[in-house]
């Protein structure tokens, strides 16, 4: 492929929003309340949005007749490139909260960086997506907000999110291969300078929560690797199920 | 005035007050929150809106469960979107209901008790992709029938959310029928998958309809309020003849060997309806009953503690800008 490092860039920042819009889509339905059921379907209707944008210019980088679906759904468990963070189950409220807030800092901060690629279409996308993703923060540390100074259950339960949450977040900041190689080319977003500014944002926000900040140190990496959690493969199981069980089919 | 005589002249002012609401449905003017209404008429209201709020709600089970197995993002993105539509739907006419002094909670705590009902469509599984084209065709068609002529009905707030509804519903048929034409038209497993979810949709989506006319309790009132314009057997029949040329444009076969044009009568003759099976699904004995209310219960009690908590929150920046102020 020509323009490989491009091609796996664009993976590499749409796996997040696949990942993460799957895990936010099992929840329709089952929400605590109906405007948290249509504010979580929102979210996951966002991202596949920006999913669908994102594998369909993939596809056209590829150029060897691969649609978006087939990059969506029919690659190999390791050839996923998300962060770790987006493959954590909905354990409860609390952690889809966590991961979405934990994850939205972040991506709100790298779109607005990404406006500046010199892509033309990745700036494009990022315009769009902004929009969406300054909602979801919003929403996000709102509930941070409302749960962690809320009721003393609902103080526990958020913060028991946040720490176990909280080893995922420094991957977020890890460079990749082709990372590097796009922000030599003034296409990509070097990450690594987002760090001290998400950790400050999230930080301040927990506090206004009354909840505390973890200070492990200890952190888990390799989601954009392909090394994932022991949950991305049920994930990719009902993803694929369709692709795999009936392959060469239009839907 | 005599006890007696305080009790007549407060029946004579309740009967001139219904005279005067009757005539009013019939002039086709619209009843609104704070009208005198009679008891039965909020009654009446309060069950047939929440009833329809919680199918919305109930409804966005059968459809939720294929999300995350969506066959393409299109198809996934849609099906989002049409259930977060169900979603509004019933927002809307909770809050329709609210109106006439009932709460949200206590609507729920009618549902998850079985003192309220839902449609018993939902109490039927969804086995296959084809079971999203085949409720989006024939349940959401079934389903328009019944509802435009509610966008006319005599109370207000309810015809408001449901010209909105329709408008929605609509377009979730439109997008249900083709998703099974994109089948019928797809290789052979494709297309047994959309006949087979046609034969397993097609009986429940006529029972949708009521019971026939002869068994039908609510008709003739409903009918004075302008909840009902046609009777069931009527729209039932408006049903299949709607969807009997859509099934032959796509060749697919309705399951019913009985189904048979009527040149006389210029509408299709069609098979007995099982309606044992109809009311063994009514009474709590479908094949998802439990299945379902077991999720609607779950959601609301592992939602407990995040209400509370958002109460809790509320409560507390209310008294810090109280003292703010003071």
């Amino acid at each position: 492929m020509k323009n490989e490092h491009l091609y796996n860039y664009i993976l590499g920042i749409a796996d997040n929003s696949l990942i993460l819009g799957q895990r936010m889509g099992e929840l329709c339905g089952h929400g605590p309340t109906l405007e948290t059921d249509i504010a979580c379907t929102n979210i996951s209707l966002d991202l596949f949005g920006q999913v669908r944008s994102y594998f369909q210019y993939a596809a056209k980088i590829a150029g060897d007749g691969r649609t978006e679906d087939d990059i969506a759904m029919l690659r190999k468990e390791r050839d996923y490139k998300n962060v770790l963070l987006a493959e954590q189950p909905n354990t409860n409220f609390a952690y889809t909260i966590g991961r979405q807030f934990l994850f939205d800092v972040y991506h709100l901060a790298f779109l607005a960086e990404l406006q500046k690629s010199s892509d033309l279409t990745l700036s494009v996308i990022a315009n769009k997506c902004i929009k969406e993703v300054s909602y979801h923060e919003r929403f996000s540390s709102d509930w941070v907000k409302r749960l962690g100074d809320g009721t003393e259950e609902s103080n526990q339960k958020m913060q028991e999110a946040i720490n176990d949450l909280w080893t995922y977040t420094d991957e977020l900041f890890h460079q990749t291969e082709a990372d590097k190689v796009m922000v030599e080319e003034g296409i990509g977003v070097d990450v690594t300078k987002l760090k001290v500014n998400y950790y400050k944002s999230v930080s301040e926000l927990l506090e206004e929560a009354t909840l505390k900040t973890p200070e492990s140190k200890w952190f888990q990496k390799g989601g954009k690797q392909g090394i994932h959690t022991e949950h991305l493969g049920y994930l990719l199981a009902d993803l694929q199920f369709m692709q795999r069980a009936y392959p060469n089919m239009e839907w | 005035m005599s006890e007696e005589q305080i009790k007549n002249s407060w029946t004579e002012h309740s009967r001139s007050l219904e005279k005067e609401f009757d005539a009013r449905i019939a002039r086709d003017e619209k009843i609104e929150p704070k009208d005198w209404m009679p008891e039965k008429y909020r009654q009446t209201h309060i069950r047939q809106m929440s009833q329809h709020a919680h199918s919305e709600i109930v409804g966005m089970l059968p459809e939720g469960n294929w999300i995350t197995r969506a066959p393409s993002l299109r198809r996934k993105v849609a099906l989002l979107a049409k259930v977060q539509d169900e979603a509004g739907h019933g927002l809307y006419l909770y809050s329709a209901t609210e109106t006439l002094g009932i709460s949200r909670d206590e609507m729920y705590e009618q549902l998850h008790t079985g003192k309220a009902k839902y449609s018993s469509i939902f109490n039927y599984p969804t086995l296959t992709w084809a079971d999203m084209g085949a409720i989006g065709w024939l349940v959401d068609g079934a389903a328009i029938i019944n509802q435009v002529p509610l966008c006319n009905t005599s109370y207000g707030p309810y015809a408001r959310a449901m010209i909105r509804v329709c408008k929605e519903e609509s377009f979730h048929q439109r997008q249900g029928y083709e998703i099974m034409m994109k089948l019928a038209n797809g290789t052979p497993e494709q297309k047994e998958m959309a006949q087979d979810a046609l034969n397993r949709w097609w009986w429940p989506s006529l029972m949708m309809l009521g019971p026939t006319d002869d068994k039908s309790v609510h008709t003739a009132q409903s009918m004075k309020w302008k909840l009902k314009r046609k009777t069931n057997d009527e729209l039932r029949q408006q049903f299949i003849d709607q969807t009997v040329p859509q099934a032959d444009l796509i060749g697919l076969t309705i399951p019913d060997p009985d189904l048979k044009w009527n040149e006389e009568r210029g509408s299709y003759d069609f098979g007995e309806i099982d309606w044992d099976e109809f009311w063994q699904v009514v009474k709590g004995h479908g094949p998802m009953n439990k299945a379902r209310m077991k999720a609607r219960v779950d959601a609301w009690e592992r939602g407990e503690w995040v209400r509370n908590a958002a109460m809790a929150h509320a409560e507390k920046k209310a008294n810090r800008k109280q003292k703010q102020a003071v």
